[in-house]
């Protein structure tokens, strides 16, 4: 490491001001702090700090990422194995997955990152770590036949309109990675409804067996079909986007991320709650098929469990404050199935519903924050 | 004794070099400092050139623009050096002792008879007034507020701090004498003790005070957590604080006539060969302390504890109103790919996704490495867990960067100084100066109110 260490001491003096590569001081500091935590040492205030930093972090979602990411590979292979009648084994059906979702999660990376170091150079900041997890995030959210153009020009209005403009990670109002896929989903529809986009080759009609639907659950219950059984949908043997699927997959993801105290359980349980007692009011009302189905398949369809673990506790984007966070995660719940059931134009009510919620995070955090003034001056009075 | 109160929230950071309570003689600095920048709220303005002759008690400067409140010597000898920094700011005023320590003799009286008005003339004069601070703000008390109490912690959560129970030992009259000089100020006298005082302690003699209890860890020692979970501070509300030693050093003035500040104070941290307790007087350079330091790898050496404290350089200075000198490595080294490394067994962390929580005993020899590059608020809910107080440092961080008075005043300016921010500092994932930016918003307040 002493080599590398040295090499980059060398490095150093030609990307420091006046240097000739000084446009590039952004990049060659990402680059290095990637390699070697820093050699900053605390100025002021506290002599001593904590060894947790935004790196690890955001390092540590990815991770819990990770087993959504490898179920969903492999059920991009065992989905379209299902469609061709083909005849792939384990191994072979991650492989194809593999491949299919790779030049995905490639194309998110590299537009965005792009992006995220150009602007760092423009505003003379670091680059920020928040994009290691956006760019998993992006790919994780999208059909796995979205064309590779699509996904980066998703990303790169995700990016600049979502995050930088307002002055990058930490300063965002809607979360990157459902922004990018809004976009998709309002510019371009048919790439990203219907029953066709969830599995690899369906759209191209590759050799498909007869009478193959592929629709989502979803999709089932608009039409009044009858849904996939309950262990296929929670185990993520069912098409959907490709990150979206496997509830238990996604649930390890929840452990490590409550366990850790990087995801907020609070906006988990009760986006859970939210979606639940909205089911379950439903239920008794009872109008129509939709209405009819058990409240507890919600949680289970879609991209519910995925928005909630790791798209509604994103700390920048949904409600600060302990109290908002419970109001923000209930809120997100209700509106979820309350637009899954009542709005026949959007089948997914999950990444609306947490949109919205980012919109109004900031206003429900202002209240708790107001009820803590009043109390103050409650205070006063005795 | 009154009611325990529970504090929930905060950290105990476990540090090597606690100190042993041995108190070690050692022979008395080669010079002392006098150093303004430990005094908040004051624009110094001096009384003496360089070349004079001073007592111990002889005044050195006073505020500018409240010329009634003295800083005096705290040794007799000859003012050596005075010390500026760039715009001719007043850095330090360096004295070199006298062989035998001469002071300068006040006449007390009968302290009952004083007025008030009397006694804080003298309090004045005798270079006394500093070791009272108010809150809001944290800065030297006005002379002409009548504050609603004084508030006295009883003891010092932070890391690795001193015993104050040892320290205090052998003082009782001295305190005593202190706390009744308090209450003809004052009226009211809150002690904080915690729960677990030690049975020689003196502090649990005393008269005249009221007692409550803490319990839990740091920063229940804080004496700004203290006066919000006993009677917060509302807009308009002034209460003084007061140091432990301050207390036997006002009691020292009554009883013997002289300004004497002589205090124990604990040597510790990881570079501490022996960490003990040592006798001082505020402002003594720390140099006599090297035989006790592992001075080899040119560590840090802090005046205070190593959340609030002041770097002072191998031959710093005692500052006022620290009772510890705490010695911990440098941390300007790199580590390769550190940021994805879970088990940094040497490394401490609040965090789960480390593995500090499984081995909550351990001592620790952290450095002063900030583990990371600053970055803008992230993540939420790091400082509340740290906070025991009913404020968001969040929200009231971002009103002081958007200069917003009234949201400032609001989200409770007036009940916080760094010290009970700077836990929320050690967390912050962001590594955001927490502790720089309060006392700007403190600034601020001060110029526009």
């Amino acid at each position: 490491m002493k080599i590398l260490r040295k090499l980059l001491d060398n490095m150093k003096p030609a990307f420091e001001k006046g240097g000739k590569l000084h446009i590039f001081h952004s990049t060659f500091d990402a680059f290095e702090t990637f390699l070697f935590v820093p050699n900053t040492t605390a100025k002021s205030g506290a002599h001593i700090r904590d060894v947790n930093d935004m790196k690890h972090v955001m390092i540590m979602v990815v991770v819990a990422l990770m087993p959504a990411l490898l179920f969903g590979m492999w059920n991009v292979g065992y989905q379209h194995n299902l469609a061709t009648a083909g005849a792939m084994n384990f191994m072979s059906m991650f492989w194809f997955g593999f491949l299919k979702v790779l030049p995905l999660i490639i194309v998110s990376y590299v537009v965005g990152l792009g992006i995220e170091f150009i602007a760092a150079q423009i505003r003379g900041h670091e680059v920020n770590e928040g994009f290691l997890v956006s760019g998993m995030l992006i790919p994780m959210i999208m059909p796995v036949d979205c064309p590779l153009w699509m996904v980066g020009l998703a990303t790169a209005f995700a990016v600049i309109v979502g995050k930088e403009v307002f002055g990058g990670t930490g300063m965002n109002v809607f979360n990157p990675a459902l922004l990018a896929r809004a976009f998709v989903f309002f510019a371009y529809p048919s790439q990203i409804s219907g029953d066709t986009v969830w599995i690899a080759g369906l759209s191209a009609k590759e050799g498909i067996v007869d009478g193959f639907s592929g629709a989502t659950p979803l999709a089932h219950v608009a039409a009044g079909q009858p849904l996939p059984s309950v262990a296929d949908m929670f185990f993520g043997f069912i098409p959907g986007s490709i990150g979206e699927t496997s509830t238990l997959a996604i649930l390890i993801g929840a452990v490590i991320l409550i366990y850790t105290g990087i995801g907020s359980w609070k906006v988990m349980l009760s986006c859970v709650l939210g979606a639940l007692g909205t089911g379950l009011l439903l239920n008794l009302v009872a109008a129509n098929d939709y209405m009819t189905i058990p409240a507890y398949t919600h949680l289970l369809m879609g991209g519910f469990a995925f928005g909630a673990v790791f798209m509604a506790t994103d700390p920048v984007t949904g409600a600060q404050t302990s109290t908002g966070k419970w109001i923000y995660g209930l809120l997100i719940g209700v509106l979820t199935v309350t637009i899954r059931v009542f709005n026949e134009g959007y089948p997914e009510g999950m990444m609306l519903a947490i949109l919205f919620m980012n919109a109004f995070a900031p206003l429900i955090d202002h209240y708790v924050v107001e009820a803590n003034i009043r109390r103050r001056l409650k205070r006063a009075k005795i | 004794m009154s009611n325990v109160i529970q504090i929930r929230k905060g950290l105990d950071i476990s540090l090597k070099g606690k100190a042993e309570k041995v108190l070690t003689k050692i022979s008395g600095a080669a010079v002392y400092a006098v150093k303004p920048d430990d005094f908040q709220g004051i624009t110094p303005k001096l009384t003496v050139k360089e070349g004079d002759t001073v007592l111990a008690g002889t005044p050195l400067f006073t505020d500018k623009h409240r010329p009634e409140i003295n800083f005096v010597s705290p040794v007799s000898g000859t003012v050596q050096q005075i010390v500026r920094g760039d715009k001719r700011k007043l850095l330090a005023i360096t004295i070199t002792p006298t062989a035998e320590q001469e002071f300068l003799r006040h006449e007390t009286g009968n302290l009952n008879a004083l007025s008030r008005e009397a006694l804080v003339a003298f309090l004045l004069k005798s270079g006394a007034w500093p070791f009272l601070k108010q809150r809001p703000y944290g800065i030297i008390a006005n002379p002409a507020d009548q504050p609603k109490a004084i508030f006295i912690s009883g003891f010092d959560s932070a890391p690795l701090a001193p015993d104050m129970d040892y320290v205090l030992t052998g003082e009782a009259e001295a305190f005593q004498k202190g706390i009744d000089v308090l209450r003809q100020l004052t009226g009211k006298v809150h002690l904080s003790m915690n729960d677990q005082p030690a049975a020689t302690s003196i502090l649990q003699k005393v008269k005249g005070v009221e007692f409550h209890t803490f319990k839990g860890p740091h920063p229940a020692g804080n004496v700004g957590v203290q006066i919000h979970h006993i009677a917060p501070l509302n807009k308009g509300d002034v209460v003084w604080t007061i140091d432990l030693q301050h207390i036997v050093s006002l009691g020292r003035l009554f009883l013997k006539g002289v300004y004497d500040v002589s205090k124990v104070i604990a040597l510790v941290g990881s570079e501490v060969k022996k960490p003990r307790y040592f006798r001082m007087i505020s402002g003594a350079c720390i140099k006599p302390l090297h035989d006790y330091i592992n001075t080899a790898g040119s560590p840090r050496y802090i005046s205070g504890n190593v959340l609030t404290g002041t770097n002072i350089g191998a031959e710093g200075f005692l500052s006022f109103y620290d009772s510890m000198i705490s010695v911990i490595p440098e941390g300007d080294h790199y580590e390769f790919l550190g940021w994805a490394n879970p088990f940094r067994m040497k490394k401490f962390s609040v965090s789960r996704s480390y593995f500090s929580w499984i081995f909550p005993d351990k001592e620790y020899a952290l450095d002063t490495n900030i583990n990371g590059g600053q970055r803008a608020f992230v993540m939420n809910g790091e400082y509340e867990k740290v906070l025991p107080m009913d404020i968001y440092p969040v929200y009231l961080l971002k009103a002081i960067l958007a200069e917003d008075i009234d949201k400032m005043e609001q989200l409770g300016i007036y009940e916080v100084v760094e010290e009970d921010l700077a836990l929320c500092e050690f967390v912050c994932t962001s590594k955001i100066d927490v502790q720089d930016i309060l006392r700007k918003g403190i600034n601020l307040m001060i110029k526009e109110m």
